[in-house]
């Protein structure tokens, strides 16, 4: 096992321990970044919402609010999957490793093609700005400002659950090949990071997308 | 409880509950407090997530520093901004 892991180690580490600690504070430093990066997009949608307070309302009617609701439990369940992964890789568990990891990527799937279909209905209600958008009258524009805004939020929230797919199968992938211990499991916590934080970025979004509206005239 | 399958149950079972929470409430007309409810909610559900599943609650302090400091530095840019914005026209300046 010691040798397992010690394989591992890059020449600039002491030991296993400090390599670990390193990559976990980059995986945090980077998610830091995924804030600023997320965060002008929610500092958009604060003035515009301030703004423009009933228009963005009654956009968000269009939305719905029991589809996000599910999206989200879909990905909240697949937060606990990862987190049952992780423990996995701590204890050497292999086949729970392996299915938590597929149940992982199976929800992230289920996520997009829910997600897919709302943006499909959206297209057909014909509230895409730029590309098929109906809506008229005084309030059509800002109507507009929501719907660019909530295309471009969920659209990279999107991207980046894609991407945790794609990180997802390659641990998968990693996994099934025996390449990890409870010694050396690196990977498989910085993974499970990232797929947490995207999981948290969809926490926000529910409430300042779909349910600024539910109570508004 | 330690962090194990049990606790990450439990985690992900009161996270569900707030979702539903949340999505319920939504519904309600409580005038200006609809939405500092809502967020209060994902902010509680945000912290679950950070403290159990990404495990920093037994991380070490640099940890706490890296996390805090992007959501610090969201408050700044979204505070300053709307402290901007959310004034203009407050005070009658003659010629504005």
């Amino acid at each position: 096992m010691a040798e397992h892991a010690a394989a591992h180690v890059a020449h600039q580490f002491d030991d296993a321990e400090q390599q670990q600690a390193a990559s976990e504070l980059g995986m945090w430093i980077f998610l830091a970044t995924e804030v600023m990066f997320f965060g002008g997009m929610i500092l958009a949608y604060t003035v515009y919402r301030f703004t423009y307070p009933l228009p963005f309302a009654h956009a968000s009617q269009h939305l719905d609010a029991i589809l996000g609701g599910v999206n989200t439990g879909v990905l909240l369940g697949s937060s606990f999957t990862v987190a049952l992964a992780v423990h996995a890789a701590r204890t050497g568990a292999r086949r729970l490793l392996l299915g938590a990891l597929g149940v992982t990527i199976v929800l992230g799937g289920v996520f997009l093609a829910i997600k897919g279909y709302e943006w499909h209905h959206h297209y057909r209600e014909g509230l895409v700005p730029g590309v098929r958008f109906i809506p008229t009258g005084p309030e059509a524009n800002a109507i507009g400002l929501f719907f660019w805004l909530y295309f471009a939020m969920t659209g990279v929230h999107a991207l980046h659950l894609t991407i945790g797919i794609g990180v997802m199968t390659v641990i998968a992938f990693l996994a099934w090949r025996g390449h990890f211990s409870p010694a050396y499991h690196n990977p498989v916590e910085i993974a499970g990071l990232y797929w947490h934080f995207v999981d948290i970025v969809w926490i926000f979004l529910l409430p300042i997308l779909y349910l600024v509206g539910r109570h508004a005239p | 409880m330690t962090a194990g399958p049990r606790l990450y149950l439990v985690v992900f079972v009161v996270l569900l509950a707030l979702t539903a929470l949340t999505v319920l409430i939504a519904s309600v007309d409580l005038g200006p407090l609809n939405t500092p409810l809502a967020l209060a909610i994902a902010a509680g559900k945000a912290t679950l997530v950070v403290l159990f599943f990404m495990h920093l609650k037994d991380a070490p302090g640099i940890l706490w520093l890296a996390a805090g400091a992007g959501f610090f530095w969201l408050g700044i840019l979204i505070l300053l901004t709307m402290s901007d914005v959310a004034t203009r026209g407050i005070l009658p300046i003659p010629g504005k």
